[in-house]
């Protein structure tokens, strides 16, 4: 027999390998009982691998049916097993949440007897904390494949996002490491949702009182660097779900090994794909706020990423012809273009140009990357040099600047951008 | 010529006020505390005038709108010298010129109230994230920090809405003040010398009698939630810095 705080240790061991932590995008308020959602999210701590802790983030438990070879808790490994009851989830959640711990529950599970037995067993703590409890701070569930209409429709009232998670980018790395599912049972539940979201937008527009029902949307995991799969590969499976099912993220979660016996995969003691899976948000980043599409990132010429440079420098280094960009004259969507300018300096760029044409220090000043944006752009001062007519002088500058902060094959969670 | 406020808003702006009075635009306003450094420079003794300062905040309006009076509130928020003469010469020159372009970021001065703000906002929403309540027998949820600026006046609103049935008391150990919520309305709060208010993770005797097993929980859960093959301290350092660590239940 072990004590609850065993339990915990064992339940918050095998979920933290999901690593969607986001409570940001809801809008539930506080009616009359306790909590609400703050809409850009709040991360209350970090880990000592520098990411987030915004929610408590658990399994219901880790008795599984599945011996997907790729998952710690996978039928065949030797692990040892626990489950929380309803009650347990439901106290934990609400005095970590009272303390200001925690932005709220994010609940998942392994199956166990059916997905819907499952299923049911996770509804019951969300309607329990809703519905009993008048909690109102962020719940993210996670929508168990299989599982019927009417309960995925039912969680759906109670919680903020929903997602299921690809695992594998394509089918075929799929079915090497997970014979027992395919890419069909994820696509159900996701589409379940999607329309009920749709349909409840509808009604919204004619009944203001229409309940909220997953506020904050779907999201999906996969992982990376378990299979064979390239970077063009991937972002095309994540362009592709990103557009038929609305989603609001797609994470991708660089392998660790965890599986001794299956010589399809990575062996133990094989570091995590860290700078790759950077790469790949940053890409991700790109397609959806930097208006870039993804053939001009990644193409059947371009099939992975590099690894010693960023995307979007990497793209205009491959496309000189567009450099160097005016910020002066340029619109804001050719400005965020600029490798080393974000979205923030260039709207402070739009801004304080209305007043005077700029210079080159006070470019440098509003807080962009100077040092990679200064080949790319023109201000009032710039001297022209022929300098962008040499991609390849460019990149080696840069990389000599950046040897220093950015250590190539890094062994450690990196920032965006 | 410097001129000493007794550290509120309202003195800040009567010191504006009181600048166009007597035509002193260089004036540098500074609370008491500071003057022992600058014995031999003249100073004046304002005396805080909340009808004069809302005369001032309604010229401000006026002139850049709501948005851009807040900015020199947050940036008044710094407890910093240095950034109250930049806000308060950036007050003259609004006053004395009718206008000032708030969001012209190639302005030298604009640029440092930006920056300013900016690092307010930070600590604001650090605290929002990092404030950690004990629970005492007596139902009361507590909690005590030391925030680099002055932000909690701008965080209590935020608690409000969301431990809205609980009460609780946040503490700003380093200004000696804070904020009360019994459940309807907040009150500020400073110590009187015969209630002094100490650490509450040193409170044993007070503790709600599951204070204790939730804390270890949430430590347990902390650690386990870490993935070795990850680790990265410097990252880790990065979003939470030392000087917060005394504060948060999974640090101490």
């Amino acid at each position: 027999m072990f004590g609850f705080d065993d339990k915990l240790q064992i339940l918050a061991d095998a979920a933290k390998y999901d690593v969607s932590c986001s409570s940001s995008g809801s809008k539930r308020k506080n009616s009359g009982g306790i909590g609400d959602s703050s809409a850009s999210g709040i991360c209350h701590t970090y880990t000592e691998d520098g990411r987030c802790v915004s929610l408590l983030k658990i399994l219901m438990t880790n008795f599984c049916i599945y011996d997907c070879s790729f998952c710690v808790s996978r039928r065949s490994n030797d692990v040892q097993r626990a489950a929380f009851s309803v009650k347990e989830v439901v106290e934990l959640t609400m005095n970590f949440y009272r303390r200001n711990y925690i932005e709220g529950l994010f609940l998942s599970s392994g199956i166990f007897k059916s997905a819907d037995y499952t299923m049911e067993r996770l509804m019951l703590v969300v309607k329990k904390l809703r519905t009993e409890e008048r909690f109102n701070g962020y719940i993210h569930l996670k929508a168990i494949p299989g599982a019927s209409e009417s309960l995925l429709k039912e969680a759906g009232l109670y919680v903020d996002r929903m997602s299921v998670n690809l695992e594998i980018p394509t089918e075929e790395g799929l079915k090497l490491v997970a014979p027992e599912k395919d890419h069909q049972s994820v696509r159900e539940p996701l589409t379940i949702i999607k329309n009920e979201i749709q349909n409840l937008q509808q009604d919204r527009k004619i009944n203001k009182k229409t309940p909220l029902f997953v506020p904050a949307g779907q999201s999906t995991q996969m992982v990376i660097g378990a299979t064979p799969e390239n970077d063009f590969q991937i972002m095309q499976a994540a362009n592709t779900f990103y557009k038929d099912y609305n989603l609001k993220r797609v994470y991708y979660s660089g392998y660790i090994p965890i599986n001794a016996t299956d010589s399809n995969l990575p062996q133990i003691g094989t570091a995590p794909p860290l700078v790759r899976e950077n790469r790949l948000y940053q890409t991700d980043w790109l397609l959806r706020f930097y208006g870039f599409s993804l053939h001009e990132i990644l193409n059947s010429k371009h099939q992975d990423l590099d690894l010693e440079i960023d995307p979007k420098l990497a793209w205009a280094l491959r496309n000189p012809q567009f450099f160097p960009i005016d910020i002066n004259t340029a619109t804001f969507n050719w400005i965020i273009r600029i490798p080393g300018i974000g979205r923030q300096s260039a709207k402070k760029i739009i801004q304080a140009r209305k007043y005077g044409k700029l210079k080159e220090q006070q470019v440098q000043k509003i807080g962009i990357a100077y040092n990679r944006a200064k080949y790319f752009m023109l201000c009032q001062d710039t001297l022209i040099t022929a300098g962008f007519h040499y991609p390849e002088k460019i990149r080696k500058s840069i990389m000599k600047h950046n040897s220093q902060s950015q250590i190539k094959g890094s062994n450690s969670q990196l920032t965006l951008f | 010529m410097d001129y000493i406020f007794d550290g509120s808003y309202s003195g800040y702006l009567s010191c504006v006020f009181e600048a166009f009075e007597r035509k002193e635009f260089d004036s540098i306003p500074k609370t008491g505390k500071a003057t022992e450094v600058t014995l031999f420079s003249e100073k004046r003794l304002i005396s805080t005038d909340n009808k004069k300062a809302q005369r001032i905040l309604a010229g401000m309006k006026k002139i850049i709108g709501n948005q851009g009076t807040i900015f020199f509130y947050h940036n008044f928020l710094s407890d910093n010298q240095i950034e109250w003469l930049n806000g308060f010469r950036l007050i003259v020159e609004l006053f004395r010129t009718k206008q000032l372009d708030i969001h012209n970021y190639g302005y030298p001065p604009i640029l440092r109230l930006h920056q300013s703000i900016k690092k307010i906002n930070r600590e604001r929403h650090r605290m929002k994230a990092f404030i950690r309540f004990v629970k005492s027998n007596d139902h009361l949820y507590t909690a005590v920090v030391e925030p680099d600026f002055n932000v909690i006046p701008l965080v209590v609103q935020f608690f409000k809405n969301r431990f809205a049935d609980q009460c609780w008391l946040i503490y700003d150990l380093r200004r000696n003040y804070g904020f009360h919520y019994d459940g309807n309305t907040i009150v500020e709060v400073s110590p009187n010398e015969s209630d002094e208010i100490r650490d509450p993770y040193q409170l044993e005797v007070d503790l709600d009698p599951q204070e204790k097993a939730y804390q270890h929980l949430w430590k347990t859960y902390f650690k386990s939630t870490t993935i070795e093959s990850r680790k990265n301290l410097k990252l880790h350092l990065r979003h939470v810095p030392k000087r917060y660590w005394k504060y948060l239940v999974e640090k101490i």
